[in-house]
C-alpha cells in the first residue's frame, strides 16, 4: 500500500490526462476494430488504419492546436492516423461513414477510402493515398504560418517506407533553407514495414531521423508504443518548432497490430507489441484505473460503435450524378 | 508577352491577394529565364526541385494564401504529374471541403528551337487533368487578361506560356502601358549588371480580365472552322489571311482556356461553315484536338460538309533541333495553309 500511495504520488502526467489519454486510445482501437469488422462483413470495400498506433497518434491530436486557417496547427496525415482525428475530437460516425462510403460520409461523401480524413474546420488537409506527397505540401502551410506571426506549427506524418522517396528529402530541404527555416513537426512512424517489405532490407540508416542532422535539424527517435513518453517527447518537440520557427524531425517507432490494410487480411498479429495492453499494466499498477474500470471503457465504446455502425450501414449511397459535384470550387471558394 | 504577364502578375500582387510568386530562378536577380517575373515585390527563388514547388503551392493554397507557382518549362513538370493530379482532384476529392487557388504557370512549345528537353507541348496531358483550368494565351493582351483572370480563380489554373511569342509585340496595347515600347523598357525590364539598386517603375494598370472559358473569333469567315491556340493561333491567323487571296475564306477561333473549353463558339462556327481544322503542336496521337474532332464528329456530324481534321504535331520522342527536325516535327505555316486549301475545296 504504502509503495502504491508512493507511485500515485510520482504519476508521470496528471491524472486526468492518463485517463484521457487511455479513453481515446480505446475508442481509437474500438473504432479500427469496428472498421475492420465492417469490412468483413461487406460493408466497406478496404480497410487501412492504425491499430496498434495509437500511443502516439492520441498525444499528437492532444498536444495540437485546434482551429482553422493559419494561427491553427495544420495537420498533413497519412492513413493511420484516426487517433489523432479522434483526439481533435472528431465524431467517430464520420470514419463508419466512409467505410460504408455513404452519401453522408463528412470527409469524401463515398468517394475515397476509410482513414482518408479531410476536415477544414480543423485544418486536416485532405489525407491522400499517394505515399508522401504530404511531406511536399507541409512547407507551405508553414510557410503561411511563419508569415501570420504567433505560435501556429504544421505537422505531417507518414511511415518509414515512404522516406524512400524524393519527397521525404525534399521536405527536410524546404524546412531548412538558411533564414527561412519553417515550423514543421515531421514525423516518421516506423512500424518496420513497407507492406511486405521489412525496412531493414531497404534503410541502411540507424535510425531514420538521423537523416535531419544532415540538414542541421532537431532530430530523435522516441518509443511510439509509450503513450506516456510520446506525451512527453511530443510536447516537447511541439514546443520547440512553435518557440523557434524551425523543423524537428520526430521518428516513433510503432506496431503494426492488424497488418498493413484489408489487402493483407486485417488480422491481429500477435508478435506485435500492443501499447495499449501496455499502458492498462501502467495504469493499474499506478492505481489510476483498475480492470474494471478499463474493461468498461472498452465496452462503452464497443458498443457505441456498433450500434452506430448499424445505422450507418442503413444510410443512403451517394447518388450518380454527384459524381459532377465539386468538380470545381465556385467563385468564393465555397 | 513576357511584359504583358509581368505587369498582370504585379497589378495581381497589387491588388488581387497574390502573396507569392516562384520558381527555380524567378526571384531576384534573374527574374525567370524569360524575365516574366522580373522586379516582382513578392518574387522568391526556390531550390530546384519542382515537386518541391507544386508541393509549395498547394500547401501556400490550403493555408489562404494565393500563390503563383512556376515549372521552369513544362518539360521539367512530368515528374510532378501526381502531384498536378492531385491539384485538380482536391476539391472533389473532399466532396468541396476544401479548394486550390493557385496558378501553375509554365512555358510550353516549340518554335525557338529548344531541342528535346525545351521544346514539349503540355496540353494534352493539362487537359487529361480534371479539376483544372488551363489556359494559353497568344497575344500580350490576352496573356494580361487570362493572368488577371487566373489570380482571381478559386481553383488550380494552368498558365501555359507560348515560349517562342514571349518576346513578341501585340497589336492591341495593355491598358496603362505607354506607347513606347522603349520606354516601357526603361520602366520594367532590370538593366544589365548590377541589379542590386534597381526598382521597377510600374505603369498604372487596371484589372482588365479576359474571362477564363471564353474564346475568341479572329477572323471572320464563312467557309472553314480554324480552332487554335498559343503559338500556332498567329500562324493560322497568317496562313488564313494567305489563302483568302485564293478565294479561301476561313474563321479562325483563339480558343485561349482549354478547360473549359468554348464549345459553344467552336459548335457555332462550325454549323456556319460545316468544316472544321484543328491545329496545335502537341504530338497527335491522343492529342486534345483529337478530342476536339471526336465532338464535333459527335454533334454536328450532319452539319459537316467535310471529315474535320487535326494538324499537330508528329507522334515522335521530342522536338529535334536542327532546322529541318524541328520543321518536320511541328506544323510549319505552308502545311497550315494547304490544310485549309484541301479542306475548303472538300464537299459531300
Ligand atoms: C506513391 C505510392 N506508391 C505506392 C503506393 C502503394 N502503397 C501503399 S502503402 C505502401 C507502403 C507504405 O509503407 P510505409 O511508408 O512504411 O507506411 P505504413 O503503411 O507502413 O504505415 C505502398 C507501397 C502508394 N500508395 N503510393
Amino acid at each position: 500500500m504504502a509503495q502504491l500511495v508512493r507511485i500515485r504520488d510520482e504519476l508521470p502526467l496528471p491524472r486526468d490526462l492518463l485517463v484521457r489519454l487511455h479513453d481515446l486510445m480505446v475508442q481509437a482501437r474500438a473504432l479500427e476494430e469496428r472498421l475492420i469488422s465492417m469490412y468483413k462483413s461487406g460493408h466497406g470495400y478496404f480497410w487501412i488504419g492504425g491499430p496498434g498506433e495509437e500511443a502516439f497518434s492520441v498525444p499528437l491530436g492532444l498536444l495540437m492546436k485546434k482551429g482553422q486557417g493559419p494561427a491553427y496547427d495544420f495537420l498533413h496525415a497519412h492513413y493511420r492516423q484516426s487517433g489523432t482525428i479522434l483526439a481533435l475530437g472528431e465524431d467517430p460516425v464520420g470514419a463508419l461513414r466512409q467505410m460504408k462510403n455513404t452519401a453522408s460520409d463528412p470527409y469524401s461523401g463515398g468517394r475515397n477510402f476509410g482513414g482518408h480524413y479531410s476536415i477544414r474546420r480543423l485544418n486536416v488537409v485532405p489525407v491522400t493515398s499517394t505515399i508522401e506527397v504530404q511531406y511536399l505540401m507541409a512547407p507551405g502551410t508553414a510557410l503561411a504560418q511563419k508569415r501570420h506571426g504567433g505560435d501556429a506549427i504544421t505537422i505531417v506524418t507518414g511511415g518509414d517506407a515512404g522516406t524512400a522517396e524524393g519527397d521525404f528529402a525534399s521536405c527536410l530541404l524546404w524546412t531548412t533553407r538558411p533564414g527561412q527555416e519553417l515550423p514543421v513537426l515531421i514525423v516518421v512512424t516506423n512500424n518496420q514495414w513497407g507492406i511486405s517489405t521489412p525496412a531493414a532490407t531497404v534503410h541502411a540508416t540507424r535510425n531514420l531521423s538521423d537523416r535531419g542532422k544532415a540538414f542541421g535539424m532537431r532530430t530523435k527517435t522516441i518509443d511510439g508504443n509509450d503513450p506516456i513518453a510520446s506525451y512527453q517527447e511530443l510536447a516537447e518537440a511541439m514546443a520547440y518548432v512553435r518557440k523557434e520557427r524551425r523543423p524537428f524531425l520526430l521518428e516513433a517507432k510503432v506496431s503494426r497490430l492488424y497488418g498493413h490494410s484489408s489487402a493483407s487480411g486485417a488480422n491481429l498479429v500477435a508478435e506485435e507489441q500492443d501499447c495499449l495492453r501496455g499502458y492498462e499494466a501502467k495504469l493499474e499498477r499506478y492505481g489510476v484505473l483498475d480492470r474494471e474500470q478499463m474493461d468498461a471503457v472498452r465496452v462503452r465504446h464497443a458498443e457505441a460503435l456498433a450500434q452506430a455502425a448499424r445505422a450507418v450501414i442503413e444510410e443512403p449511397q451517394p447518388s450518380p450524378d454527384s459524381i459532377w459535384d465539386h468538380v470545381f470550387a465556385p467563385k468564393d471558394g465555397g | 508577352m513576357a511584359q504583358a504577364i509581368r505587369m498582370a502578375l504585379h497589378y495581381a500582387e497589387e491588388h488581387l491577394g497574390v502573396t507569392d510568386i516562384f520558381g527555380e530562378d524567378v526571384g531576384p536577380p534573374l527574374g525567370g529565364v524569360f524575365t516574366v517575373t522580373q522586379g516582382l515585390s513578392t518574387a522568391w527563388n526556390t531550390p530546384l526541385d519542382e515537386r518541391g514547388i507544386v508541393g509549395m503551392a498547394m500547401g501556400l493554397a490550403f493555408a489562404g494564401q494565393r500563390p503563383v507557382a512556376e515549372i521552369q518549362f513544362c518539360d521539367y513538370a512530368f515528374n510532378t504529374m501526381d502531384l498536378l493530379k492531385l491539384a485538380g482532384q482536391m476539391c472533389w476529392m473532399c466532396n468541396g471541403d476544401w479548394n486550390l487557388p493557385m496558378v501553375l504557370k509554365t512555358p510550353v512549345g516549340a518554335g525557338i528551337r529548344g531541342s528535346i528537353y525545351h521544346s514539349h507541348s503540355f496540353d494534352a496531358v493539362a487537359t487529361h487533368l480534371p479539376g483544372w483550368r488551363v489556359v494559353m494565351p497568344s497575344t500580350p493582351l490576352d496573356a494580361y487578361g487570362l493572368m488577371i483572370s487566373a489570380c482571381q480563380e478559386a481553383n488550380p489554373v494552368m498558365f501555359l506560356e507560348p515560349k517562342a511569342l514571349l518576346r513578341v509585340r501585340g497589336d492591341e496595347p495593355i491598358p496603362g502601358e505607354p506607347a513606347d515600347p522603349r520606354a516601357l523598357s526603361k520602366m520594367i525590364d532590370a538593366p544589365l549588371g548590377d541589379r542590386s539598386g534597381w526598382r521597377p517603375q510600374w505603369p498604372a494598370l487596371s484589372a482588365y480580365a479576359v474571362p477564363i472559358g471564353k474564346g475568341k473569333v479572329v477572323r471572320p469567315g464563312g467557309q472553314l472552322t480554324v480552332v487554335s491556340y498559343g503559338r500556332m493561333l498567329p500562324l493560322c491567323a497568317k496562313a488564313a489571311d494567305d489563302v483568302a487571296a485564293e478565294g479561301v475564306d476561313a474563321e479562325v477561333i483563339d480558343l485561349r482556356t482549354l478547360a473549359p473549353y468554348d464549345w459553344d463558339l467552336v459548335k457555332a462556327s462550325i454549323e456556319k461553315t460545316g468544316r472544321a481544322l484543328f491545329v496545335n503542336e502537341d504530338t497527335e496521337v491522343t492529342n486534345f484536338g483529337e478530342h476536339l474532332v471526336r465532338r464535333a464528329v459527335d454533334e454536328l456530324f450532319y452539319r459537316l460538309l467535310a471529315p474535320p481534321r487535326l494538324l499537330a504535331g508528329k507522334a515522335v520522342p521530342g522536338v529535334g533541333l536542327a532546322d529541318n527536325l524541328e520543321r518536320a516535327s511541328v506544323p510549319q505555316p505552308p502545311e497550315i495553309a494547304a490544310a485549309m486549301r484541301e479542306l475548303a475545296a472538300l464537299a459531300p
